[in-house]
C-alpha cells in the first residue's frame, strides 16, 4: 500500500482524511486507485493532477515507480509562466 | 557505452560565455519575426472589439462590411463550432465571443480585406446590437454573493456552498496545528493586501499568417510553443493536427503571455472563408485589452513569530481574479506563498474568482509573485517590530533538504540556505544606505518542470552537427541547447548549430515555459548526442574489428579502451562523418521524453531604494539577485534571466498596473500610461549565481526563467517601508499612493 497525501480541499470527497493509502506501483494504477476509492476525486484528476514523489513532482508520469515507501503527495497540475 | 556523470569541473563547453547564435541576426534586423511574414496575395485581418465591460450580443450584422468593395471575409463566433472540451472551449470563447461580451475589448467579429485601411472601414460598418449589463472588475466585489454573474455554473466541485456565483475553484494546503502555533508566537501580525494585474508587457505584438484550404492550412506565428498553437488551433477548426502545420518566428518576449492563442484561430478562418492567406498583427492597444495580463488579487495573511525570530504559525488567505474564464493560478499562488519557510504549522487558501476582465494568461511563476510577496512584507514587519534581522530570520526559518515544504513534499537538494548566505556574505547586505534610502530583503521561489520534448542530432558528412528542436527560443536556449551538445561531442561550440523546427518535423514538444527548456530539452539533446555517439562507437568498433565495448568516446574522440581493445590511433567524429556513407549510411541521435526531475528554484534579492519625500517617486539605487542555478550553462544568459526577471518585479512592485474605470473600460492601454521600467530607470543589476547542482539533470542545471520575478515585489516594499517609514499594503507603490502615506503619518 501507497500513502498518498491530499491537498486540503481535496479531503472533503476522501471521507475527510489528510492520507489515503492505495494499492499501486506507479502514477497511472494510483491514480485509477484513487479515482476508484474515492470518486469525488475523479473530477479534479480528469482536470490534471500532479504527483510529488519522494519530492519530485510529475506530470503525466504513468510508469514512474511508486513503492511502499515512497512520499506520495497529490498536487494541482502544474504549468508554468 | 559507459557515460560518467559530469561534474562542475570538467565542463569545457557549458559555463562559458560563447556568442549567441542569434545575436546578429537581431541586432542587425534581419531576424524574422511574427509580423515579418508575407505571402503574394496576402489579406489584412482586423478584429472588431467590445466596448463594454459586459454585454448580451443581441445580433451581428455584418451585411454592409462584406458588401465593401476589397472585404474578402467577415467571421463571427457563428464561423466556428462549440468544442466540446471546456477548457478549448474557453480558448476559442475567449477568441471570439459567443453570446456574451465579456470584458473590454473582448473580439466580436474579424474582417479579412485586401489593406488595413478597408479592414477598419469595414469593422465600422458592422452593426452589433448589444445589451448592455451589470459588469464587476474588483477582486472582492467579483467575489460578493450579490455581483454581477460573469458566467453562470462554472464553480467545480471544489467550492464551497455559499460562495459567490463567480467563484469558480477553492484550493487549501497546509499542515500542522495553526492555533497551536499561534499560541506560542510572541508577536502575531495579521495584514491584508491587494495587487493589481499587471502585462507581460513584451515588445513584439501578436502576429501571424494563416493560409487555409479547405482541410489544409499553414500557420506562422510568433508563440511560446508551436505544438499548442497546433493543438488549440487544430481542435477550435475542427480539423486534424497532421493537417496544420505550424512555424514559430522570432520571438519578442513572451514571459508566459504566449501560451495560448488570440488572434491564431480567426486569421485561419478569415484565411478559410476568404480562400486567401489572412495576416493579423494585434495593436498594443489591442494586447493591453485583450491579451493576458496577470491575476489581480486581494490577501489575507497571518503570521505569529517568536521573540528570537521563530516562525511558530503562517496562514494565507488568497482571493484571485483571472478574468471571465476559470482560472487554477490561485492553486500556484498557495502552494508557493510559504515554500522557502520550514514550518510546523502553516495553512493556504485560495479562491478564484470571475471577473468582466481579459482571460489571465501566464506570467513567469504565475501566481507566486503576489502571494509571496504578502508573505514577505509580513515576515519583515515582523523583523522590524521585534527589531530582528531580517536575514538572520530568514535563515533560522528555511526550508533545507528535507523539509516537509508548506504544499506537502519533501525537498531534497535546495539552494535556499546556501542563496541566504551568499547574500549575507555580499558586500551589498552590509554597505551604508544614505538619506531617505532603505534596504529590502525577499526570498523567492518557484517549482520548475519538465514535460515533454523531442531532439534530433544530426551528424553532418563534415564533421558538424545539427540540433533540430521544437521549443521557441526565447531566453538564449539556442546556444545553451547548442554548447550542450558540443560538450557531450566533444567538439567546438562553433560546429554545432541548433534550429527550431515546425510541428511536422518533429514529435510534439511542450510550450517553452516552467523554466522547462534548458532543463528538458538540454537533457533531451545530451541523450540524442549519446545515442549518436553510441553509433559512432559502434562504426568504429566495426573499422578496429574489436567489440563495441572496447571503444570509448572521449573529447571528440572514438579510442581503443581496455586492455584487449588493441592498439589504434584514435578517431575524431569528423573522421567517422566523411565516412558514414560506407560504415552504414547516415549517423543521427534522437531522443524524446516526458522530463521530470527539474527540481525547485530559490532566490533572493537585496534592493537599496531612495523615496522623494517631495514627490513620493521610488528609485532603486543597488539591486543584488542571488539565485541557484544548478549548472549555468551560459551564465550570460543566466544572468540576463536574473536581471530581466526583477526589472518586471520592480515594474510590477513600483509602477504597473491595469486602471479600469466605473464604465469596467481598460484606462490605460498603451506603454505611456502603463509604465514598465526602462534602463535609465535602473541601476545595474547585480547577479550572483549559485550552482547546487540538481541531481534530475545529467549537467545538474535547473530552470532560472522564473523565480527571478518573484521576490523584487517584496523586497521593493520592504525597501520603501524602511526607507520612508510607512508601510504600504498594495501594489504598485505609485509615487501619489507612497505620498500619501507619508503625509498621513506625518
Amino acid at each position: 500500500m501507497v500513502a498518498v497525501t491530499l491537498w486540503g480541499s481535496l479531503r472533503e470527497f476522501a471521507d475527510g482524511q489528510e492520507v489515503v493509502e492505495v494499492e499501486a506501483s506507479n502514477f497511472k494504477q494510483l491514480l485509477d486507485e484513487l479515482g476508484r476509492l474515492y470518486p469525488g476525486l475523479q473530477p479534479q484528476i480528469r482536470r490534471g493532477v500532479s504527483l510529488a514523489i519522494d519530492g519530485r513532482v510529475y506530470r503525466n508520469s504513468w510508469f514512474t515507480e511508486v513503492r511502499p515507501d515512497s512520499e506520495v503527495v497529490l498536487m494541482p497540475y502544474m504549468k508554468g509562466g | 557505452m559507459n557515460f560518467p556523470v559530469k561534474t562542475k569541473t570538467d565542463f569545457k563547453v557549458v559555463g562559458t560565455r560563447v556568442a549567441r547564435p542569434d545575436g546578429v541576426e537581431k541586432v542587425t534586423g534581419r531576424a524574422l519575426y511574427g509580423a515579418d511574414f508575407s505571402v503574394p496575395g496576402m489579406l489584412t485581418g482586423r478584429v472588431l472589439r467590445s466596448p463594454h465591460a459586459h454585454a448580451r450580443i443581441k445580433s451581428i450584422d455584418t451585411s454592409a462590411a462584406e458588401a465593401l468593395p476589397g472585404v474578402k471575409a467577415v467571421v463571427t463566433a457563428a464561423d466556428f463550432g462549440v468544442p466540446e472540451d471546456m477548457s478549448l472551449r474557453d480558448v476559442q470563447d475567449n477568441c471570439m465571443a459567443r453570446d456574451k461580451a465579456l470584458y473590454d475589448g473582448h473580439a466580436i467579429a474579424a474582417v479579412a480585406a485586401t489593406d488595413a485601411e478597408t479592414a477598419r472601414a469595414a469593422l465600422k460598418l458592422i452593426k452589433v446590437d448589444y445589451e448592455v449589463l451589470p459588469h464587476v472588475t474588483d477582486v472582492d466585489a467579483a467575489m460578493a454573493a450579490d455581483a454581477p454573474v460573469v458566467q453562470q455554473d462554472r464553480a467545480d466541485e471544489s467550492v464551497p456552498e455559499g460562495s459567490g456565483p463567480n467563484v469558480t475553484n477553492f484550493f487549501e494546503f497546509g499542515h500542522g496545528d495553526l492555533d497551536a502555533g499561534f499560541a506560542r508566537a510572541d508577536l502575531i501580525l495579521e495584514r491584508s493586501f491587494r495587487t493589481e494585474a499587471t502585462h507581460q508587457g513584451y515588445i513584439e505584438p501578436h502576429a501571424c499568417l494563416a493560409n487555409m484550404s479547405a482541410d489544409r492550412g499553414e500557420l506562422w506565428c510568433c508563440t511560446q510553443g508551436q505544438f499548442l498553437v497546433r493543438e488549440l488551433c487544430a481542435g477550435i477548426m475542427q480539423m486534424d493536427a497532421s493537417q496544420l502545420r505550424v512555424t514559430a518566428s522570432e520571438i519578442g518576449g513572451g514571459f508566459g503571455g504566449k501560451t495560448t492563442v488570440f488572434i491564431e484561430p480567426v486569421a485561419l478562418a478569415l484565411s478559410r472563408k476568404s480562400g486567401r492567406p489572412v495576416k493579423m498583427v494585434m495593436t498594443r492597444d489591442e494586447i493591453f485589452r485583450a491579451t493576458g495580463p496577470t491575476i489581480s488579487s486581494s490577501m489575507d495573511i497571518k503570521i505569529g513569530m517568536t521573540k528570537d525570530g521563530r516562525i511558530t504559525a503562517a496562514a494565507a488567505k488568497l482571493r484571485y481574479q483571472g478574468g471571465a474564464f476559470p482560472c487554477e493560478t490561485v492553486s500556484f499562488g498557495a502552494q508557493a506563498a510559504f515554500a522557502a519557510y520550514d514550518l510546523e504549522a502553516v495553512r493556504s487558501l485560495g479562491w478564484n474568482t470571475l471577473a468582466n476582465r481579459p482571460k489571465q494568461a501566464a506570467y513567469r511563476a504565475p501566481g507566486a509573485p503576489v502571494s509571496i510577496y504578502a508573505v514577505e512584507s509580513v515576515v519583515d514587519e515582523l523583523c522590524q517590530e521585534l527589531k530582528l534581522d531580517p536575514l538572520e530570520v530568514r535563515l533560522l526559518n528555511a526550508a533545507r533538504d528535507g523539509t516537509k515544504a508548506s504544499y506537502g513534499p519533501t525537498f531534497d537538494q535546495i539552494g535556499l540556505v546556501a542563496t541566504l548566505e551568499a547574500a549575507k556574505a555580499h558586500p551589498h547586505y552590509a554597505a551604508p544606505l544614505g538619506k531617505n534610502q532603505g534596504r529590502g530583503l525577499s526570498c523567492g521561489f518557484w517549482f520548475n518542470f519538465g514535460g515533454n520534448t523531442c531532439v534530433s542530432l544530426n551528424i553532418n558528412n563534415d564533421g558538424t552537427v545539427g540540433v533540430t528542436e521544437g521549443n521557441p527560443d526565447i531566453g538564449g536556449s539556442r546556444a545553451s541547447i547548442t554548447m550542450m551538445a558540443a560538450e557531450e561531442l566533444g567538439i567546438p561550440y562553433e560546429k554545432v548549430r541548433t534550429v527550431i523546427t515546425d510541428t511536422n518535423s518533429l514529435g510534439h514538444n511542450d510550450v517553452t515555459d516552467g523554466s522547462r527548456v534548458t532543463f528538458a530539452v538540454g537533457l533531451a539533446t545530451i541523450k540524442a548526442a549519446r545515442a549518436a555517439i553510441e553509433v559512432m562507437c559502434a562504426r568504429v568498433a566495426k573499422i578496429w574489428g574489436i567489440d563495441e565495448d572496447a571503444v570509448a568516446w572521449e573529447d571528440g574522440y572514438a579510442k581503443p579502451s581496455g586492455p584487449n581493445a588493441g592498439n589504434f590511433d584514435p578517431m575524431s567524429l569528423a573522421e567517422i562523418a566523411a565516412i558514414a556513407s560506407e560504415t552504414g549510411g547516415p549517423i543521427a541521435g534522437h531522443h524524446e521524453v516526458n522530463a521530470e526531475g527539474a527540481g525547485v528554484s530559490f532566490g533572493v534579492h537585496l534592493a537599496d531604494v531612495e523615496v522623494d519625500p517631495e514627490t513620493g517617486a521610488t528609485k532603486v539605487v543597488r539591486y543584488t539577485v542571488f539565485q541557484d542555478a544548478g549548472k549555468a550553462v551560459h551564465p550570460d544568459y543566466v544572468e540576463g534571466q536574473m536581471q530581466g526577471g526583477s526589472v518586471q518585479g520592480i515594474g510590477w512592485a513600483l509602477n504597473e498596473e491595469y486602471i479600469y474605470g466605473e464604465d469596467g473600460r481598460l484606462q490605460n492601454a498603451g506603454f505611456l500610461d502603463y509604465r514598465i521600467p526602462v534602463a535609465s530607470d535602473l541601476p545595474m543589476i547585480d547577479t550572483v549565481i549559485l550552482e547546487i547542482p540538481n541531481p534530475g539533470h545529467p549537467y545538474g542545471v535547473r530552470g532560472v526563467g522564473e523565480t527571478s520575478i518573484v521576490p523584487p515585489l517584496a523586497a521593493l516594499s520592504n525597501a520603501v517601508s524602511r526607507a520612508a517609514g510607512i508601510r504600504l499594503h498594495e501594489l504598485p507603490m505609485s509615487p501619489p499612493k507612497i505620498l500619501k502615506a507619508m503625509m498621513s503619518k506625518d
